[in-house]
């Protein structure tokens, strides 16, 4: 389960941001994920709930952003939306495609309680 | 290996040694809860705007910039579970012992038994037990840099953990990811696991001795893993009878 090994990343990032700035808490996390990074939100936000346990991120709202993917043709050069890594170029049919954008995974902002 | 890195604490679950090591440094570290207050606070926002992986793949930058300045060549060898891995790495061991300096890290969940096989080749090898986790990631691996120092112009193969979902996303600093699949599985593979075969820049077909039983069609497999990365090379042989090693072997000689 790759959630889960990035729900840890994510908590880890998120609690020394959150140490750092003063918090004495997380409420709310704002994530953007790429459509092709191959995670699925709501195993995300299942596992993230786990991996925030005994955390200063415990009981954050986790808003997930998607990014929609975008491909680029490396034969002809047409620029089109990619809703997978295996897409094929609508206007020749190639597979050779350059992926540029999707695969983010970035934590955007934190909301956090302080003393 | 590194004097400016400040090394990190090894996370509790995760051990690190030699074969033939005890297990040591593994002491547990208990974040002190953290206390609530009962006042009233207010929210405020943080902009952070960093990549979830970003510590990891600076970690591997680090790891990158340390093979790069001893002239290693490190490979992440990544499959399923049991697809052969730690068999080609003893055929491949044998057959450069002498030729080639070359070293080993073997990640697995638990046990320490690929890392005896690999020791009883001869090359030095260090084991990584991930515990739950299901991926290395770049500080185990400088981790075990600190235990192990690679020779100059040598390989280091490094057996990720059986998987291929998780190890496709975290960078280790290696060269390249090779990545193994055996003809008993299904030759849609690379179409299941696409970001897998998209990530790695070798694809080893193995266990072709049991072509004959089997209804795996090699150049199936071949053209779905090109449709996912175009730039994928391809070796098909047998870890067990030896047929077509001398081709990955060249390809090895070549990396260095
Ligand atoms: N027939 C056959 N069996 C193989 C070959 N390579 C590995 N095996 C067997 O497959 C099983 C798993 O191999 P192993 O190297 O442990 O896989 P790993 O989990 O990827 O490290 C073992 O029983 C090996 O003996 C091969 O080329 N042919
Ligand atoms: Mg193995
Ligand atoms: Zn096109």
């Amino acid at each position: 389960m790759h959630e889960m090994s990035l729900a840890v990343s994510i908590v880890e990032l998120v609690s020394g941001k959150a140490r750092a700035a003063g918090a004495t808490k997380v409420t709310a996390i704002e994530l953007e994920v790429g459509k092709l990074s191959g995670l699925m939100p709501e195993a995300l936000a299942f596992c993230f709930e786990a991996a925030a346990r005994d955390t200063l991120a415990q009981g954050a709202r986790l808003e997930i952003r998607e990014v929609e993917g975008g491909g680029r043709c490396l034969a002809c050069g047409h620029a089109f939306v990619l809703d997978s890594l295996l897409a094929q170029c609508p206007q020749c049919g190639g597979y050779a495609v350059e992926t540029v954008q999707g695969r983010e995974l970035q934590v955007v902002s934190l909301t956090i309680d302080e003393e | 290996m590194c004097d400016s890195c400040g090394c990190s604490q090894p996370d509790n679950s995760v051990t690190i040694r030699r074969a033939g090591q005890n297990v040591s440094g593994s002491a547990n570290h208990h974040h002190a809860p953290h206390h609530h207050h009962d006042r009233p606070v207010q929210g405020r926002i943080v902009e952070v705007r960093e990549a979830v992986l970003g510590k990891n793949d600076a970690l591997a930058a680090h790891n990158r910039e340390f093979f790069k300045n001893r002239r290693v060549v490190a490979l992440n060898l990544v499959s399923s579970p049991g697809s052969g891995k730690t068999t080609i790495l003893e055929r491949t061991i044998r057959a450069l012992l002498g030729e080639i300096p070359m070293a080993v890290i073997e990640g697995d969940q638990q046990t320490m038994l690929d890392a005896e096989r690999i020791e009883a080749t001869g090359a030095p090898v260090v084991q990584v037990n991930t515990g739950a986790g299901c991926h290395l990631d770049a500080d185990m691996v400088h981790q075990a840099l600190h235990q192990m120092e690679p020779a100059e112009n040598s390989l280091l193969f490094i057996e990720n953990v059986g998987n291929l979902v998780c190890p496709a996303m975290f960078d280790l600093g290696e060269a390249a990811k090779v990545v193994i699949i055996s003809v008993t599985e299904g030759e849609d593979k690379p179409l299941k696991y696409p970001a897998m075969f998209d990530a790695a820049s070798l694809c080893l077909i193995n266990k072709i001795d049991l072509l004959p039983h089997v209804d795996f069609e090699v150049a199936r497999c071949r053209e779905y893993a090109l449709r996912v990365n175009r730039r994928l090379e391809f070796f098909e042989l047998s870890a067990r009878t030896g047929e077509g090693m001398p081709g990955w072997l060249d390809w090895l000689r070549s990396r260095l």
